[in-house]
Parts: C-alpha cells; structure tokens; sequence
C-alpha cells in the first residue's frame, strides 16, 4: 500500500516521478487557527502528545505560561504567550499556536537530502518518514519557521503531520477536533480561507482593523493559516516572520548542486552551505553496511 | 511499490539529474511514504462522561480488543464524542490527557493500612478492612451515639464519625452513600460542594 | 446553572465574573465563542486578573478581591436611576411592589435584629407586610416608600460610580463602560448571561455576591428568558448531583432538609416548609414537601416506614448546629471527632488552613481513604520534606486506603451544570484489586449491620430496616440504584380528578414527581429525579441530539431535572398573556387553542393555567414573584451589602467608616481561636487570591503524566509594579506568607495583575494557583490552603479562598 496510503506531490531527494494520477476529493487541506478565539488551553498540545503516543519531559516554570518552553521531538505543537499593549491602557494576550506551517513550497523538503525522508502529499501535508531521517538537520535551515526538532533519542527529525493517518482516513487532526473554542478548524483550503473571511470581518466590527489572514506567499502560501487580530503586526505574536521565505542557501544549494551532484561531488561540499552538520553521514554509512 | 536501492540507482542513471545522496550512493533501502497506521480501526469504542468539571463532556473511549473472552480491554485512546451536544467532539487539556489519569502510576491498586505511629503502608484485604472498619464505626457509634439531647427531645444523631463524600462519584454512589450515613445518624457529612 | 451550557449561544452579552470559565470550563465556554460568532454577542469579564478568559473579551474591567458586592451594587444603581430596568418583568414577576415590616430598618452597615455576642440575626423584622387575609400586602404604583422598590432604590443610592471605584479599585470610566452595556440588555428583545463560579462563591459573603449578580438580571428581566440566567459554573462533574441528592450535612434529597432538635412534631415541621401561597392565585410547589419526604422514607426504610411512625421521621438525625466542612475540623481539632471517611475528597488540599486541618486529622482515631489516586490527606501522617514535615511516630491515627474505580471502570450517571443526568459506560476493569464506589460502601455497611443484627447496640433499627433490595447484596449495581431514585409505585397511584383511572401500576416505575403520592403508596430516592428512570427505561441514556427548535434545548439528549426541563422558570420568558418577550427565542408560549403552555422545552408552571389566572413565574416561592428582598433567608440580611473580607488591606469597610462591626459580614461565623489567625494589613499588606489553572483539575491531574508535563511546577504571579519594589523577577523564588504558613514558588511576573488604586492608595494582588501538593508527577510543591484562612460565607460556609491577607519575599 505504501505510496497509495496518501497520494504523493513530492518527496526530498528524489527525482522519480510520484505517482500523481489522482486528484483529492476535496482539494488541498487546511488547518485555520483563529488567535482571537483562542484561550491557550493546551488542549491541542495534549491531544497531539496523547494521539501520537508522545511525552514530552515535566519540565520547569521558569516564569511564564509557556510549557513545554519550546518544540522537541515530543511537543509537535507549543503555545507561546505575548502580553502587549498594542493600544496605550489596553492589553492584549495574544497566544499564539506554534507548530509546522505545511508550506505549499515546503524549505524542509528543498533541504533535506534523504530520499522520501520528506514527503508532500497532494493534499498539502508536509510529513516526515523518520525511517528515511538521516539526522543531518538540513530541514531546519531550511524552515523558514523553525519548526523540526532532532531526537537526542534516535537522532531522527521529528514534525507535526497534520495527522496524516487521521487525515489518511477521513478524519480531522487530533488538535482540531479537540479545540474547545473552534480556534482550530480544519477543511478544504478553500473552505479555511472562505471562513476567515467570515471572522476578519467579525474583528474589524469589534474594533480590530487590521484583522487578516497570514498565508505567507513566500513560502507559496501554508496549509496552516492563521487569522491575527493585528494582522499588520505578525511579529507581535511571539515573532511570527512578517515576510518568510526559504533560505536563499537552500535556493542556492538546489541551483548550484544540481550539477555539481552528477559530477559526484562528495558530501562534504553541499554541507559547507549550511551552519551545521550533524551525525548524519554516520548514520547513512551504517545503512549502507546493512544493505 | 517496493523499491529496492539498486532500482533507484536505475531509475535515477536513466538520465535523470539528481540532487540527492542517490546519486552520490547513499540511497536508504527504502524511500518508501507510508502514512502512520490508523490506530484504532478495531478498537471497541464506549461512550463515557469527562470526570473533571461539569460541563459533562461527552467521551469516546477506546480500548484494545473486540471485547473477546480472551482479551481484556485495555484503554488506548480517549477523544471527545462528536454526538454530544454540548462538547461536539471537543475537549479541554484536562480531558484530552484523561489517558494519563487512567493509567497514571497515582492509581491506587490494592487496599492499605496504616498502623498508628507507622511510617508505611501494608498490605490488607477487603475483607480485613472492611472488617475492621467496622468494627471501629460500630464502637465509636456506639460509644457516642446521641439518641435525646439534654432537652430529653429526640435527636438520633451520631457526629463522632464524619464523612466527606466525592465530587466525582455517580448518583449511584451518592444515593447510597446518603442512605447509608442518613441510617447511621450521620450529621458531619458534606461533599465538595461545600468548598 | 437556571440556563444550560448550549444556551449561552442565545445571548446578547456575557458578563463572566467570579468565575473564569474560559480557563476552567473550556468546552462550555464554546457556547460563548458561538453566540460572539452568530449573534455578535459582547463578552466582558470582571476579574482581579487579566485571565484568558479575558484574554478573548471584548471588554475587562480589573476589581479587587472580595469587592464584587460594592461593584453589583453600583451597577444596581445605574440601572435604577438611569430606568434601565425591564418595567412590565418587574413590577408583575418581582416583589417590586411587596411593602416591607416597618420595624426592619439598616443601620449603619447592620440590619434590625442583631446580636454581636452571637454574630447572627433576630429575622423577625425582616419581612414583608402582610394583610388580615394571610396575603402581603402590595403597592402596585410603587410610591410607598416601604414598598421593595423603593427601599432597593434607597439602599443602592449610596453605590455611587465614584464610591464603586473607589472600594473596587475598578477605573471609573471602566465600570461605567461595563453598566452601559449591561444596561443595554434591558430591552425585551436583547439578554444577558452571568456565569460565575468559585470566583464569587469562596468569600465569606458569597452567597450575597450570587444574589445581588441575580438582582441585576432580575431588573433586565434576564431571568427565565433563553440566552439569559443565572449559571453557576460548577466546579466538579458531580458536586451537582451530589448536592441534588442532599449529600450536605442539613441536607434530604432534592433539596429538602433535615429537622432540627426543636422540630420534634412531625407535621409542624413539614408545615413549615409546605409553605402556603403568600399572593393569591400563586402554586407554592413546595406545598407538595410531604409526598416528596412520604416518597423518600418509603425509599429508604420501605416497610418499615408507616403513617403510625409518621414514615420514620424520628430514625432521622436532627440538628442542633451546622456540621458544615469547616464545623467538623473544628470539632476534630477539639478532639470531638475520632473517625472520617473520605470519599475522593482530599480535605488536607482542599481545606482552608492547612496547619489546622493536618493537626485535625492526626486527633483522630482512624480514617479511611476510598479515592483512586493517592491523595495527600492518605498521607498526612508521612514525612514528605519541607512540603508535608510532620513526625509520623507522633500520629495515633490508623489508615485505610481503598482504591476505588475512576469514570471509565464503572457505569452510572452524573449531573453537569446544565442540570443533565448523563449515563456512562464502562470501558475497562479497574487497575489491580480497586473496586467500585457501591460495592465498597456496601463492604462497609453490611458488615456493621450484621455486628447490630447479632449484637444489637446504639439504635440499630435505620441500619436494620434500610432498604437493601439487590440481587447481589454486595454489590448493588447502578440500574438498581437508580431505579431506585428515580421512584416506583408501591400500590396503583390513580388520578386524584378521576380515582378510577389508574395513573401507574404497583410495581412500575413512576414517569415523574407529579406522580407521588403522601398516603405511602409511593417511593421515590429524589424527587427532582422522579422519572429519569421511567418504564420507558432509562431516560439518561438517551443520545439523541436533535435539535428541532434551533436554540440548543435537545430535549431528548439525556435527562434534566426537573422533569425534562432545560430553563428553569421559562414562564418568565413570556409576557402575562403568554406570549414570548422576544419570538426569535421562543422558549414556551400560552396555546390557547389547546389550553396548554408548550414550545421548546417543558414549561416550568402548572401546563393547563391560562394567563388570566395570573398565576406568576416563580413557582417555587409561595409569592409566585422573584424576591428582591430576601425576608429572612440570608444570614446578612434582605439587600446584599459590600462587607470587607475577613482579611482586607484596608482597616474599615469605606461604606461604614466607623463602625467596626461592619467592616467584615457581621453574620460569619468564627472560631473563637481562629480570630488570632487573621492577618492585619501591616504585617501582610498585599491581597492574596487562589484560583485553578485551564491546564490542570484542582489536585487530580498532577497524577496524569500530560497535564503534568504542559503545567508542571507550582508558581504564583504578581504585577510588574509589586516585582519591582521587591526585586523579584520572572522565574525567582518567592516565599509568600500568611498568619497562617507560607509556600515557595516560583514567580510569574505579568502585567496582567494590575496594581489598583483603592481608597486612595496602591493595592497590589498575589494570585497563586492551588494545583501542587506532594504527590503526583507535576514537582513536589507547596499545598497552596496552607495560607488561607479558615472562615467561611455565613450562609453556606464555604470557604474565604479567594481573597485574604499576605507578604511576599525573594527566596
């Protein structure tokens, strides 16, 4: 079943054709969340860890609501809590959802070199295939929202996957369904964004003008919007990029090792494109070995 | 599809330029994109109320197993119930982790005793502690059990022994627990409501 | 709650104050988000803190603790002399136009009546003026200055917008803001809902603050109305049916209550409490109390219980006092107590001054745990470090830990605030050898009838006789039990219009509590109940969710007491000719083509009385009409007034300067020791506030490893003006002090607790989270009820949580 289980768009380092002859039924999926309907609950990040068999560490207060502090490979998703005054006098709390974007040109994927390690699914999720990870890490430079998270465990690469195998069935995502407020709803892309609609207009009649929605074009629109009360203002939302975009190393890497690749340049070349190298090339040599 | 790691040396020296270890002879055994099994195909599902506050959210718990002689259910998963009027399939952090109440290493599994002065628990049966128990209530009842107050006016009361009942517990167990402490003469019972 | 949780979709407006429903009843909350979403519905919240139930309102008003009286009565006001008031709601369904005795009268911050030796009332002031014909006496122009108008009017003057802000540490043009649009809400056609919780209930003058948000609603002409009510939030998936069962101290089933030492006659004491109307033409439901007591012996004692023993009205325990939470530990901590039974109820968490309780429970003899997790109170006795240190070779107290099932090991039912009676499954076995709640009371108690069946003793005939009809003795199973509740017919109950037609067979099931009966021919566990298990069987188990009218009622989803009913007094939903206040949210209207009230849900009134009967909403007062002034039911008197907290930064109550005795509820009880426990206002100058946290269940869920791991470490917060005068910042350990003990922590700094200006200078607030204690997976912390204080509402004794006394220091 393998390939069919969700039809493929595309898959890192891997110039095969997927198999594309369907066409999703209800067209590329979106997740929307709401901030302004949002109460940072937690809920999500429970239902994610619980659905995907995660625990992350009982950590520290360190003095904020923040908990886990930021993602790993256990929390998929983290809530992150702005206290501003975007008015003199008049504060806001604005919370704000924290996870994969599933971008429609995903950086991850660009990035990473390990065959079908990263996979797009013709109905936008952006899944990682740990048993393809080789850990070298290239799919954080290449996120533009730094999002994966390597495992001290397994030293593999871990993401939210829209709940793919919920998604594969019919279902909507853990942390969708279980969002008490309806801030996360999960649809057709184009049913998202038509429902954003309905809720920026909402906000700009209780005051907040400059209600929108972020589907950053950068990274050609996300699968994973949200609806900001201060659209305007992206960064005011635990630095949400106003503007985000794939590295230009990945760009650069994909433009300049495309021929350096057939001339069977080693690894230690590309890799000099990026901040760090993993143990990633120890790992693929053990795969080797046991072929 | 099955592709084995000299396919993909075909597939890819067929002319395709390739920017990945492929090509550089680092391709896994399988480059395969498989979504994670759907966990709870066969799992028998039943209906339950979230414990914690009262909203009364309607749950869907699942458990291992087609409830076969042989297999006892153990509870994998829990997730709100779409039906429910209320919930419609939501659930709070509190309820989204009830797994973990479930199974939490805090559950009590046998009955314990502590001795006075003692530093520890151990062990005891049902039957001992209920015993037991009883034989305490019934002393202390009958010891202090108030049937005229100093008025001579009947009062049947017994407040030498106390209860507080739970907040959690069905009508079932509060109605009976009623019944039982009202029969005793009870009058030192509350139940969280009170605070 | 009047309403219930879909409900809110119908509103206009929700006011959510002393409460945060947001964080503690997220799925309810939905309700919220829906009608802001489907009816642009406005959210305020008033609350010391800036909670994430504000963090999604369209306007937050901050107030200080303990205030929110001075802040309602204001409010009050506003209506009042700005006529924003529902005119025809109150003076035809309100005691607006009863006149008050001459002899009550408010002096000073003190009512008529009262005696500070024994800090309680004489009430016989406190009530209306009756006529020769039994009937109070009115003034339906609403001049006489005596009439309840008039004197509220005269009362809630003084609760100027300048003394609200004043005493509430709330900016002025932020409570003005909030009257407005509270007072937009007057009109038939827009509503508003109050949802409060804890938030008003934890004070020593709760219930008051309860009914002053109600008099506001009643004034808008809220109450009855979809979308609109009164609704308590409450705090535990059951403490609702456990209170409908009587589980309380003063408490019968259904909300009927026990004798007192004086009650010796039977039939006086259910005179008392079957009170005749006191308008003419008016139901006074409670005038059925005797089929429902008969009902209830005959469930409890069956044939034991007979006209001849007035139904075994003497195996009652009668009261000589409250026996109240905070009454026993006293007891116990005066040695008068020698056994307790906690039934997953975890006092030394939950109780008010910790030092206290811990020292109580080791005066006892013995004490048995049934709970499913280990709790603290199971291990007072242990050494758990600096978070429990105690000697366990010095406490004499012997332990019993049962374990017993959680929610998902048994079947059965629980009531949600909506008043629903929900039936569960069950999915699995419990954990090792725990067993269910029924089949270890049952453990208990057929043991100790068996010791007085062959050795006899202290009055064994209510042990002997109860009823105990299962087919497995040891373990009664819910179908029974619940059966049993919801009431049979003994003997074939007829028609009292028409004694040849037979209502109920003998032997079946009742279909609801019209049907009980006073001559013993019924049995019935709960009368609310009557009918959630009827021949039709089960009605709790129902699922299903249609919702035919379209504002939420499914009233085949489950079962609400009472009768099927969703909103209590929906009679009020309708002008005096029967017709709805505002069509669009039709709840009930006057059919009078069929003679009959019906609609959406089940009328709360007598079906078939035609409007021009004039029988008023309020079924279940003998006046027919909601009171304003409460007569002689409250502990501080007919009109709520703003009292301090018991512990208050400020030396006097600014609405009595110089009367001492009312600076704190003249009516609260405390104990005589308990007095040299308070802090003064030098010593701890900041308020203290305790409250839950969205991520965690009060002390159970740091026992699931998830709830542990996205809130895992005890931390109190503090504003940005208090961490600078005190050096503290985010992530620094504090001690915070009481009289009474301190806890460590970790400190929060936010801007979201404000510094407020009271009475000309800075207040400051200490909020701290109650969930850590020294059990569980979440770090080991301090319980935070080390640092309340032990006095409670004189009403309900429920405890002074949320506002009292402390320091704060870096560690």
């Amino acid at each position: 079943m393998a390939l069919q289980s969700l039809d493929i768009k595309a898959r890192s380092a891997t110039t095969t054709p997927s198999p594309n002859v369907r066409i999703e039924g209800a067209g590329p999926v979106a997740k929307l969340i709401d901030i302004s309907k949002c109460i940072g609950c937690k809920a999500c990040q429970v239902a994610c860890m619980e659905w995907n068999d995660l625990r992350d560490e009982v950590g520290t207060n360190v003095g904020v609501y923040d908990n886990p502090r930021d993602l790993t490979d256990q929390s998929w998703t983290v809530m992150r809590f702005s206290e501003v005054e975007v008015e003199q006098g008049r504060l806001e709390w604005l919370i704000r959802k924290d996870g994969c974007m599933h971008c429609a040109d995903p950086g991850c994927l660009k990035a990473c070199p390990s065959p079908g390690a990263i996979v797009q699914y013709s109905n936008g999720i952006v899944d990682f295939h740990e048993e393809n990870c080789i850990g070298c890490g290239y799919c954080i430079t290449g996120c533009p929202f730094n999002i994966p998270r390597i495992s001290k465990k397994d030293n593999k690469a871990y993401k939210c996957t829209l709940c793919s195998d919920r998604v594969g069935v019919g279902l909507e995502p853990a942390c969708v369904k279980t969002c008490p407020t309806g801030a996360i709803v999960f649809g057709s892309k184009v049913d998202m964004i038509h429902h954003a609609e309905g809720r920026i207009t909402d906000l700009k009649e209780r005051g907040y003008s400059n209600a929108a929605l972020y589907d950053p074009k950068g990274v050609g629109g996300t699968h994973v919007m949200y609806v900001l009360q201060h659209g305007d203002k992206p960064e005011l939302y635990a630095n949400l990029p106003k503007d985000p975009n794939i590295s230009p190393l990945v760009s650069l890497w994909k433009g300049v090792t495309k021929p350096l690749m057939s001339l069977g340049l080693g690894l230690a070349v590309f890799a000099g494109f990026f901040h760090y190298v993993t143990a990633g090339p120890k790992e693929v040599e053990e795969e080797e070995k046991t072929d | 599809m099955q592709v084995t790691r000299r396919q993909f040396f075909k597939i890819c020296a067929a002319g395709v330029g390739s920017s990945s270890l492929v090509a550089l002879g680092f391709a896994p055994g399988e480059a395969l994109a498989e979504v994670r099994a759907f966990k709870l195909a066969r799992t028998t599902e039943t209906r339950n109320t979230c414990p914690y506050c009262s909203v009364g959210c309607g749950l869907l718990i699942y458990s291992l197993g087609d409830k076969a002689k042989n297999a006892p259910g153990e509870i994998m998963h829990i997730e709100g119930d779409p039906d429910h009027p209320v919930n419609r399939g939501t659930l709070c952090p509190k309820g989204a982790g009830l797994l973990d109440f479930v199974h939490s290493p805090g559950r009590l599994k046998q009955p314990e005793y502590r001795a006075p002065g003692s530093k520890e628990w151990t062990p005891i049966s049902w039957d001992d502690a209920f015993t037991r128990i009883a034989k305490l209530m019934k002393d202390d009842r009958d010891k202090n059990f108030i049937a005229k107050n100093d008025k001579g006016e009947t009062v049947n009361r017994w407040v030498s022994t106390g209860m507080l009942a739970a907040s959690a517990s069905s009508n079932e167990t509060g109605y009976l627990t009623q019944k039982i402490a009202r029969s005793l003469g009870m009058l030192a019972f509350d139940n969280q409501a009170r605070v | 709650m009047t309403n219930h949780w879909v409900d809110i979709k119908n509103t206009d407006l929700v006011l959510i104050m002393g409460g945060n429903a947001a964080e503690a009843h997220p799925c309810g909350f939905k309700w919220v988000t829906e009608a802001k979403a489907h009816r642009k519905a406005r959210l305020i919240v008033v609350d010391p803190r800036f909670t994430r139930s504000a963090a999604v309102s369209d306007y937050y008003a901050p107030i200080r603790a303990g205030t929110d009286i001075a802040f309602l009565g204001g409010v009050i006001n506003y209506l009042l002399s700005n006529d924003k008031i529902h005119h025809e709601y109150v003076k035809t369904y309100t005691d607006f136009s009863f006149l008050v005795k001459d002899e009550f009268a408010f002096n000073d911050g003190l009512y008529s009546g009262y005696n500070p030796e024994k800090r309680s009332y004489d009430k016989s002031t406190w009530g209306y003026q009756v006529g020769a014909d039994g009937y109070v006496v009115t003034d339906p122009t609403l001049q006489n200055p005596r009439c309840v108008y008039q004197m509220m009017k005269a009362h809630y003057a003084r609760y100027t917008p300048d003394v609200v802000s004043s005493i509430c540490g709330t900016p002025k043009e932020a409570f003005l803001k909030v009257c407005e649009m509270i007072a937009g809400t007057a009109t038939p056609n827009k509503t508003m809902t109050i949802m409060y919780a804890l938030g008003w209930t934890q004070h020593s003058q709760g219930s008051q603050n309860i009914r002053t948000g109600a008099m506001v609603q009643l004034l808008l002409g809220n109450i009855g109305v979809a979308g609109g009510g009164m609704n308590a939030l409450r705090g535990h998936s059951n403490i609702q049916g456990l209170t409908d069962l009587g589980l309380l101290s003063n408490l019968l089933p259904g909300y009927m209550s026990l004798p007192n030492d004086a009650e010796q006659d039977y039939k006086a004491y259910v005179e008392k409490r079957a009170s005749k109307p006191l308008r003419p033409g008016q139901l006074s439901y409670w005038q059925n109390y005797n089929k429902f007591f008969v009902s209830n012996m005959k469930a409890w004692w069956g044939d034991a219980a007979t006209a001849e023993n007035n139904w075994c009205y003497d195996w009652l325990p009668k009261l000589d006092k409250g026996y109240d939470l905070l009454q026993v530990f006293e007891n116990m901590n005066q040695g008068k107590v020698n056994g307790y039974i906690c039934q997953g109820f975890n006092p030394l968490a939950s109780a008010p001054c910790k030092v206290k309780v811990s020292g109580s429970l080791a005066k006892l003899k013995y004490l048995v745990i049934i709970d499913p997790l280990a709790t603290e109170t199971s291990e007072f006795w242990q050494n758990h470090g600096e978070y429990n240190d105690v000697d366990p070779a010095k406490i004499q107290t012997e332990v019993f830990r049962l374990p017993s099932t959680c929610f998902a090991e048994e079947d059965g039912s629980l009531v949600s605030s909506s008043r629903v009676l929900q039936w569960h499954w069950k999915a699995a076995e419990p954990p090792g050898d725990a067993k269910g709640d029924q089949e270890i009371m049952a453990g208990i108690f057929l043991r100790l009838r068996d010791l007085y069946k062959k050795g006899g003793g202290a009055f064994p005939d209510p042990i002997l006789n109860l009823t105990w009809k299962h087919r497995q003795p040891e373990s009664p199973s819910p179908e029974e039990l619940a059966r049993e509740f919801s009431g049979k017919a003994l003997k074939d109950v007829t028609d009292p219009k028409d004694p040849a037609k037979v209502l109920v067979k003998a032997g079946e099931q009742l279909n609801g509590f019209a049907e009980l009966r006073d001559d013993g021919s019924t049995s019935c566990g709960c009368w609310i109940f009557s009918g959630a298990w009827s021949e039709k069987g089960n009605l709790m188990a129902r699922r299903d969710n249609s919702d035919p009218y379209g504002i939420g009622q499914t009233l085949n989803w489950a079962f609400a007491w009472p009768a099927n009913r969703r909103v209590l007094y929906n009679r009020a939903s309708c002008d005096p000719s029967g017709k709805p206040y505002d069509p669009t949210r039709k709840l009930i209207a006057w059919d009078a083509a069929s003679g009959k009230w019906g609609g959406a849900d089940i009328p709360d009134f007598k079906p078939d009385s035609p409007p021009e009967d004039g029988m008023n909403p309020f079924i279940m007062n003998p006046e027919g009409v909601a009171r304003f002034f409460a007569v002689g039911l409250m502990a501080e008197g007919p009109f709520p007034e703003h009292y301090e907290p018991m512990e208050s930064p400020l030396a006097n109550n600014p609405m009595h300067p110089k009367n001492e005795m009312a600076r704190a509820n003249p009516a609260a009880r405390v104990f005589k020791e308990d007095w040299a426990s308070f802090g003064k206002p030098d010593q701890f100058p900041y308020v203290g506030t305790t409250y839950r946290l969205t991520e965690h269940f009060h002390f159970w869920t740091k026992h699931a490893r998830l709830n542990a791991i996205i809130q895992p470490e005890q931390f109190v917060e503090i504003g940005e003006d208090l961490a600078k005068e005190k050096g503290i910042k985010d992530g620094d350990h504090v001690r915070v002090r009481s009289k009474r003990g301190f806890i460590v922590a970790v400190a929060v700094v936010t801007k979201r607790v404000r510094t407020l200006d009271v009475e000309g200078r800075k207040v400051h607030t200490v909020g701290m989270p109650i969930h850590w204690g020294f059990m569980g997976l979440t770090k080991n912390g301090y319980i935070t009820n080390t640092l309340t204080p032990f006095v409670g509402d004189a009403n309900t004794q429920t405890p002074e949580f949320k506002a009292f006394l402390v320091n704060i220091e870096k560690v």
